[in-house]
């Protein structure tokens, strides 16, 4: 077990490196120039240019730019972003806030996933299968800016229950609506993916065995049907929480969180590169960890899988 | 199976520390207030340190707009009021001017305003090895040159300026300016204190200032609060106790929150609510013709369309082909009024009786007739000839703006004409500044202070041309420019205004960009809200603002 955890951290080096370059390389590739944006309309006097250039490194040639960037970022030195903060302090600021929307929002699609995804596989073909399956397909289809909206108007401004926004210092209320704007989309999957599992280890052969050693209906379902149906299930989800950190941009923009998904928005739009891929290292490692634990959760889920 | 459980039981367990940590820190959405009449208003994060001479956007620029008193400032109409300054005296035809200071004008910290406190702000913003944002606005002052290689130390002095006593001083310029004086209340003018040269940095993080407001702090992303400054003695003193600049990336999401009450003061109309604003009863709506003015350039060098009689008459017919009306109210919902100048109906100085200014308006016939007459001189070929529009389709309004623009010319003219978006601003100027762009090219200008010449000089004039300045499409005509120098020779600003008029008709001619449309200052407050008033740079008047305390 431990030799295996040892074996993957160390793959993370060259996953960590490779996706490095290829952001570096795509902000590099970015059309147009950013110090020429930063004067808008106004001329830039060349001497001010080098100057701010130099700054920035953005005058050397890509692969210093990145061997730089690099070298620093092993010491924890990000740089500065081009507002003359540390990129550390931005992170350390957008971080916490994206991690506690992600978790309320993982939580969210996992009960609710979970839940109606049961309640449909064991009564399938019923009414209520069919309800649970029309709304998920209802949230699957609505792109979330479109349910982020709608929820605001409803909740927030028409009926006033819940924060418009966050705001500042978000807590559990303010960021409760955009969770579940969030999470929404992938609780319809996990309800989907859920319900047919349990649909079709419901008819399995084991399980029958199982009731006619005379199992009660309870311990079957819980210890046989579940635990078999939450295996894909767990690989979703920890695929998601990454995926749900990253992709928080749209949300985090309507209700106004200022995590991650927004500052790298704003960092792309000014072509600040080291800022880009700074938070896109942090958010890789998070894929890369998650994926980790999901490997580890399935011994503990399926006792035919070992790792030596 | 002991094993097992004992992890699933773990699993558990960290479900089970996430779920409170939501829960434990609570709801604040609750108001700054405590009692006090704090304003809320949208704003962006500052893409600078705040320091006057280093910040060139909307973000900062409106937080240092309240936290400085320059030597001038602006009243609603764009006229400029003394402030620190008591008297500004033009000698030698308006080269020099003498500069006698208030001596009872302090910085929130405590040190007073003196001359010194303008001219090292002045010299260390116009030096180029400090790399400041604003130090263009220096140009006109003697010794700014030298200042431009890089290799000056940081706090070397502009020539021009010399300190007779500790409130005096005088300026010199290299080219006579009768609007100097009105320059001088803008942000790239203000004093700064003596603790700012030992770190700018840290300035920048919590600027001193002179103005009527003082910084109190600034969250990053999240807000910047000022409050009201009572040493400020000025012309313009707060209604309120303060302001609260709260950060939005997105103005949807600042419109529901002032339809909800939570933001008191949004100066700019989300695309999706152009149309209904005026009409919404959970808001109040502002909607004044304003200070941008948008329009589009020709480059000088394009096939057909140069700074010749055909490209003149090409351009002509191009401007009469489009209906500006229905742009402003089909388009643009109403936030914009059709351009009839090259200025905007609150400049001082804007006119509606210039002679050519019929250039300006929908006439279709006249369009097809002065094309016809152009295609005389120099045919243009309908199989080959395509006339496009470059824009940056970052901006919303933009791209259907310029389709429409697009329609109405090849209706109307019976050409192809179509656009040619550009994904980004910054790609876009790019190709701007190289001067790659072979089209008409979307520009606007935003003045910088209330005068004409900050329309016409900087985008018209020959000196401002071929990357000395923001004439874009390389516009040259040395009637215009002899026009520019007669009025900044000019001993008032009326005479001057009769010379820059005369300049516009010039430009109505000529017309080297085509005026489309003034953007509205247009602007939603909550309901509670009172004397939101709109001033010349499109803002609102942010120190008369007041609300109803007792209903929050």
């Amino acid at each position: 077990m431990g030799k295996y955890i040892a074996r993957r951290i160390l793959q993370m080096i060259p996953v960590v490196i490779g996706t490095t370059l290829l952001i570096y390389a795509l902000v590099f590739a970015l059309p147009g120039d950013p110090v020429t944006a930063m004067f808008g309309e106004k001329p830039v006097n060349d001497a001010v240019r080098e100057q701010i250039r130099q700054e920035y490194n953005l005058d050397k040639p890509f692969i210093v730019q990145y061997v730089l960037f690099l070298k620093n970022a092993l010491t924890l030195n990000f740089g500065m972003t081009f507002s003359g903060r540390p990129v550390i302090d931005v992170i350390g600021e957008a971080f916490p806030v994206t991690i506690r929307l992600a978790l309320m929002a993982f939580v969210f699609e996992g009960v609710f996933g979970i839940i109606f995804g049961i309640i449909a596989g064991l009564k399938k073909g019923t009414w209520g299968d069919s309800v649970i399956l029309i709304v998920s397909l209802l949230l699957i289809s609505v792109p979330t800016f479109v349910t982020g909206f709608v929820f605001q108007y409803l909740f927030g401004v028409k009926w006033g229950i819940l924060p418009v926004t966050a705001g500042r210092n978000p807590g559990f209320l303010d960021l409760l609506m955009p969770a579940c704007v969030l999470g929404s989309v992938s609780m319809a999957y996990i309800i989907r993916l859920t319900r047919t599992e349990v649909a079709s280890n419901k008819t399995a052969d084991y399980v029958r065995t199982a009731r006619a050693k005379g199992m009660s209906n309870r311990a079957v379902t819980m210890r046989h049907i579940l635990r078999n149906s939450l295996i894909p299930v767990v690989t979703y989800l920890g695929a998601d929480l990454g995926s749900l950190m990253g992709g928080a941009m749209i949300t985090e923009r309507i209700f106004n969180i200022q995590g991650v998904g927004n500052t790298l928005w704003q960092a792309i739009l000014r072509g600040e590169g080291t800022l880009v891929v700074s938070i896109v290292t942090l958010l890789v490692l998070v894929f890369v960890v998650c994926n980790l634990i999901v490997d580890l959760l399935y011994a503990v889920l399926d006792p035919r899988i070992r790792y030596a | 199976m002991r094993l097992r459980s004992k992890l699933v039981a773990a699993a558990a367990c960290v479900m089970a520390i996430i779920l409170p940590l939501g829960a434990c820190s609570g709801s604040q959405s609750a108001s700054r207030d405590d009692g006090k009449m704090i304003i809320s208003y949208y704003a962006s994060e500052p893409q600078n340190p705040l320091i006057p001479g280093d910040t060139n956007e909307t973000g900062g620029g409106h937080v240092i707009t309240m936290l400085y008193a320059g030597l001038v400032g602006y009243d609603k109409d764009g006229n400029p009021v003394n402030e620190v300054a008591k008297s500004i005296t033009p000698q030698k035809d308006n080269t020099v001017f003498d500069i006698v200071l208030n001596d009872d004008w302090t910085f929130t910290d405590g040190t007073p305003v003196t001359a010194q406190s303008f001219t090292k702000a002045w010299s260390y913003t116009a030096n180029a090895t400090n790399a400041q944002m604003e130090a263009s606005f220096f140009a006109p002052i003697k010794g700014y040159d030298k200042l431009q290689s890089g290799n000056e130390p940081s706090d070397e002095q502009l020539e021009g300026l010399k300190v007779i006593s500790d409130y005096e001083f005088t300026v010199t310029l290299t080219a006579p300016s009768s609007t100097f004086p009105v320059m001088l209340g803008g942000n790239a003018f203000y004093p700064l204190p003596e603790s700012f040269y030992a770190d700018p940095d840290a300035y920048g993080s919590n600027p001193v200032g002179n103005g009527p407001y003082k910084f109190v702090s600034w969250t990053h992303n999240q807000d910047i609060l000022v409050e009201r400054n009572d040493s400020y003695h000025g012309a313009f003193p707060a209604k309120n106790d303060g302001i609260d600049f709260v950060i939005y990336t997105d103005i949807d999401t600042a419109y529901s929150d002032v339809q909800a009450g939570n933001l008191d003061l949004l100066d700019a109309i989300p695309s999706s609510s152009a149309v209904t604003f005026q009409y919404d009863p959970t808001v109040q709506a502002v909607n004044n013709p304003g200070s941008v003015i948008q329009t589009f350039t020709f480059p000088s060098d394009m096939p057909h369309f140069g700074n010749d009689e055909e490209g003149h008459l090409r351009r002509q017919a191009v401007s009469m082909a489009i209906n500006r009306d229905t742009l402003c109210k089909k388009i643009l919902g109403g936030t914009a009024t059709p351009a009839t100048d090259f200025l905007s109906p609150v400049t001082p100085g804007y006119s509606t009786s210039l002679q050519g200014a019929d250039v300006l308006s929908y006439n279709p016939d006249k369009a097809r007739e002065l094309w016809d007459e152009a295609n005389a001189i120099n045919p243009w070929d309908n199989d080959t000839d395509v006339l496009k529009f470059s824009y940056n389709a970052d901006n919303n309004a933009a791209k259907s703006l310029y389709e429409a623009v697009a329609h109405f010319i090849s209706n109307n003219l019976g050409i192809n004409a179509t656009t040619n978006p550009i994904a980004t601003f910054s790609e876009f100027r790019k190709e701007v500044t190289d001067r790659q762009l072979k089209t008409p090219f979307r520009t606007g200008w935003q003045p910088d202070y209330p005068a004409a010449d900050n329309y016409l000089v900087q985008l018209y004039d020959s000196a401002a041309a071929d990357g000395n300045g923001s004439n874009d499409g390389d516009y040259k005509n040395p009637d215009f420019d002899a026009l520019m120098d007669k009025a900044a020779q000019a001993s008032s600003v009326d005479e001057a205004n009769k010379y820059y008029q005369q300049g516009e008709e010039l430009l109505l001619k000529d017309l080297p960009a085509v005026p489309l449309y003034y953007a509205n200052a247009a602007m939603v407050s909550a309901i509670g809200v009172n004397n939101v008033e709109t001033n010349w740079m499109n803002m609102p008047v942010l120190q008369d603002v007041t609300k109803d305390v007792t209903k929050e």
